[in-house]
Parts: C-alpha cells; structure tokens; sequence
C-alpha cells in the first residue's frame, strides 16, 4: 500500500495500521487484505462484487472494518456488501470509502450496503466519505443502505462526508420490527460545486418500533444539497426526524420531510431549519477574541462534530 | 481607565433619526465596580454594547487606558482585555459549555472548568458537556453566560442586566457571585442592572436615562433619584 492509499485509509477509517477484528481492504477495485474471526466471517461473493459479512449469535463487543479506497482515476464500481447479525450481537461495523482522483477521469464508488439483523442485537454502523486530489477528475459516490432491523434490535449509523466529494446521492431504507429501532445521524459539508442528496425511506413496520434520523449539514460557496425523509408509521411506533442546515455564500440547501401515520398510535414528528450562521452567534464569539473567520469556522465544527 | 467622549448613537427607525444615546461623557478609572442604572429604554445596554464594539458609534470617542478604540473590531477590543456578558445568551447548536469556556479562559486557565461553573451553582458533571442550545433553561443559559465571562478573567467587564431571566433562587447566589467577583478581580466591572442588592455593592453607579448620564456618583448620591414617581417625573420624557 502506497503513501496515498494510507492517508485515505486514515481519513476514513481512522486507521494507521492493520485494525483489530475482523476486517476486508478493497484498494482501486481489488482486495488488499482480510481477516475473518472466530465469530465473524468474510467471504467473496460469487455472483457479482462484494462480499458477505455473517457474525454468529451472542457476538459482543467485536468490530468488523470494511473500508474501500480508490487512487486511480477512471475506476467507477459497484459493491455489493451483506451483512448478516445474529442474535444477541453487540458489534461495530466501519465502513467508509475514500477517493484521491489526480487525473481528469470520473473515478466512482457506488457501494450497496445490506443488513439483517436478527433479534436484541445492537449494531453501530459508523461510514465516512473522503474525497480528494488536485486532477479535474470528479469524485463520486452513491451508497446505498439497506437495513433490516429485527424485533429488540437496535442499529445506530453515522454517516459523515466533510469534504471532497463532488457529487453523492444516498439512498437509505430500512423496515424496523417490533420493538425495534433505528438512529441515523448524518453529517454533510459541502463546497465548491458540489452536490449531494439524501432520501431516507423508514418503515416503522413493528409494535414499538421506533426511529430518529438527524441530518446536520453545511452548505458552503456554489454547492447544493438536498434532505429527503419519509417516515412511515404503520403501527404503534414513535418516529422523528430533524434537518439541520446552515447555508454559507452561495450555498443552496432543500428539505422535503414527509411523515406518514398510516396507524392511529404512530406518533411522528419532522423539524427542520435552515439558514446563515445566525449574526449574534459570531458577535458572541467574537467578544470571546475570535475573528469573525475563526468564529465562522467554530461554529461549523461544533455544529458538525 | 476607560474614558467615554462625547458619544453618540443614533438609529434610523421609519425614515426617523432617534438618538438612542446622547453625547454621553464619562470617566470610569481602574479596579472599580460600577453599575449603570436606569429606565428601561433608556440606553443603559447601547452604552454597554458601544463599550464592546458591538455597536458602532454615530459619532464620539472611546479610549481604553488612553488609547482610541472607538474603530476597534469586537475581536481587537476582547483581545485588548474587554469582556462582555450577553442580556440574552447566545444559543449554539453543538457547541458545548467546555468549549466556550476552553475559548474563555485560553491558555490562562487559573482555574479548573469546574470552578468557574461551581462560582455561578452549576455543577461541572452535570454542565460541562452540555450543547448550548434549547435544551437549557433561561436561567441555566443565564448562569453559564456568567461563568464563560468570569473565566476571560479580562480587565474591564460589562455584565448586561446579569440578573434578568434568573429565578429567585439563583438571584441570592448572584448577588454572592459578584460581592466575590468585587473581591478578587483586579480591575473594572460595570453591570446594568436594576436590582438595589447589586446596586448597593457598587463603587459607583451612573445614572442614565432617555440617552443621557443623569448622574454618576455614590450610591448615597443617586440613590435618591430614584425615589418611585419623582424619578419618572424627573426624567423620563
């Protein structure tokens, strides 16, 4: 693995060195490294790109990295990753997919990301999003995730994009069983002339299922974003989400929430604001000695962190 | 010493010049503790905001320690050893109290974090990694406000009617807040306030009402201005 590669590998990852657990490198379409364990196990798929992630009944406090890193421009490929929980989990899944495009070719990502997941388990999905490189190559990348909660489970995704990343469609879905939940918590910073959309689709199928999804994001010079929910209540079930957006220069920001109570019990809610860095926030700032720049940039990291 | 000349603040409302503070001088030397009262909509916060940068002066001179800031950024004016406590807190969505009391106390930090919530009541466990948002109360947000500006440990600080927004509870607590404050600060506090408790731990208080200093003195100098319908006979226009 070169110089590049390591630096993406930690941008996303958070990784200098070989992770504990369980783990699959896919470096410029090809697999540069797994490790299966005795309860979590990574095979090739067969049919088509990817791979299939299966962890065993009761398997606790264990982590499973997956994380997927392009430096050849021109390389555009779609993965297809399964993952497979069992009962009684508690585990960790990193993902993320870092780009470094220094040529003048489109290089993509379009990563299909499945799970289901069995009964009481918990699983934290944590997916960051890199871009960069001085070419004139865009960079793009359209995961889509696809979950499925079991009846007691729990599954809590972040998902963060701060920078590089020219255009990106996320596409999520999830149907959630009896008392089950979802948390989603989505981070988005974009600039320049990019673009990028979220569509998030819940079925709150089950008794006491219940779901929160929380985008944050910052739009900044000729960039433009766009915030698509619908939450679905087809039972006694609890629903919320939240759209969060500060607008910066030229900066277009959309939010379309839709909730829809197709049960007399479900109880669903939306927020969403949108606008500029209020004034007095960088007027307080500054009474602390911050510049108005260094204030503006406090308050994006604090809103995004 | 901060030296106020001849300041004035103006605003245009519905085509309308208003003059919201009028030629206002004032000499307020070093290591005192003042407080400015008055009517409400009498000027008392757009003196203190002209103070801190916040307002533009229409026309006047501030000097700080003889030097001229009335062109001086907010920024320049904190760095300068100027601090500002807000009427209303500013809320922040992310932003945490140990964030802004990391950015207040610098490199500086005299004292633990928990110290500067323990002085206003707040315990640090249960404060310091709190967001700065709506999930506060007034008199939470009020109280952090305080601390965040007690740990700039600046040489001229201006508290915006500290006590507005704060139950009765706390208010026995701030009056203790600021006797302490009075004790250990080595240099100049002005607060608007109303309340006769902070008033009476005041070195001076300046009397200000319909955009003018009316009087500056002892508590035993002003204080009698105040008596209920003679003060309003007397100046409020």
């Amino acid at each position: 693995m070169d110089k590049i590669q390591e630096n993406l590998l930690a941008e996303i990852a958070g990784l200098h060195e070989i992770p504990t657990g369980a783990y699959n490198i896919r470096a410029n379409g090809e697999g540069a490294g797994r490790r299966s364990t005795e309860h979590i196990e990574i095979t090739t798929k067969q049919d088509k790109p990817g791979i299939d992630i299966r962890i065993a009944d009761g398997t606790k406090r264990e982590s499973v990295h997956i994380p997927v890193i392009i430096s050849e421009t021109g390389l555009t490929e779609a993965v297809y990753n399964d993952f497979y929980i069992g009962n009684d989990c508690d585990v960790t899944i990193i993902a993320g997919c870092g780009i470094h495009n220094c040529g003048t070719q489109k290089s993509e990502h379009d990563g299909i990301h499945s799970f289901f997941i069995g009964e009481n388990s918990r699983v934290r999905y944590v997916e960051k999003h890199y871009g960069e490189g001085d070419g004139n190559g865009e960079i793009v990348l359209n995961p889509q995730t696809i979950v499925h909660v079991g009846a007691g489970s729990t599954m809590e995704m972040e998902t963060t994009q701060i920078k590089g990343v020219d255009s990106t469609i996320r596409t999520t879905k999830a149907d959630i069983a009896d008392n089950g939940s979802l948390v989603i918590k989505e981070k988005i910073m974009t600039h320049g002339k990019q673009h990028a959309e979220t569509d998030f689709v819940v079925d709150l199928n089950g008794e006491g299922s219940s779901t929160n999804v929380i985008s944050r994001s910052v739009a900044r010079e000729n960039s433009t974003q766009m915030f698509k929910s619908n939450i679905r209540g087809n039972n006694k079930c609890a629903g919320h989400s939240e759209c969060d957006a500060i607008i910066m220069d030229n900066g277009k920001v959309a939010a379309i929430p839709e909730v829809e109570a197709n049960c007399v019990d479900a109880s669903l809610i939306h927020e969403a604001a949108i606008g500029k860095i209020a004034g007095e926030q960088i007027v307080k700032l500054m009474s602390l000695g911050l510049t108005e720049h260094e204030a503006e940039e406090m308050i994006v990291n604090g809103f995004l962190k | 010493m901060l030296e106020l000349k001849n300041l004035s603040y103006n605003v245009e409302d519905e085509g309308k010049n208003i003059g919201i503070v009028k030629n206002v001088s004032l000499v307020l030397p070093d290591d005192k503790f003042f407080v400015i009262t008055g009517p409400n909509g009498g000027g008392k916060s757009s003196l203190a905001k002209l103070i801190a940068g916040i307002y533009k002066p229409t026309s006047g001179q501030i000097l700080y320690n003889g030097q001229d800031i009335t062109d001086m950024s907010i920024t320049d004016r904190a760095r300068l050893g100027i601090g500002f406590a807000f009427q209303q807190p500013v809320r922040f969505k992310g932003l945490t109290v140990k964030d802004l009391l990391h950015l207040a106390a610098g490199e500086k930090m005299k004292s633990s974090a928990c110290d500067y919530l323990s002085e206003v009541g707040l315990c640090a466990n249960d404060y310091l990694n709190r967001e700065i948002n709506a999930s506060l109360s007034g008199g939470e947000l009020k109280r952090i406000e305080i601390a965040i500006t007690i740990a700039r440990g600046t040489k001229l600080t201006i508290f915006d009617e500290p006590e507005a927004g704060i139950d009765l509870w706390s208010f026995s607590n701030l009056i203790k807040v600021f006797e302490d404050l009075k004790r250990k600060t080595q240099g100049s506090i002005i607060i608007i306030s109303h309340q006769e408790r902070i008033i009476n731990i005041a070195d001076e208080i300046i009397l200000v009402a319909d955009g003018e200093v009316v009087k500056q003195g002892t508590k035993e100098e002003v204080m009698p201005l105040f008596s209920g319908s003679t003060f309003k006979c007397q100046f409020k226009r």
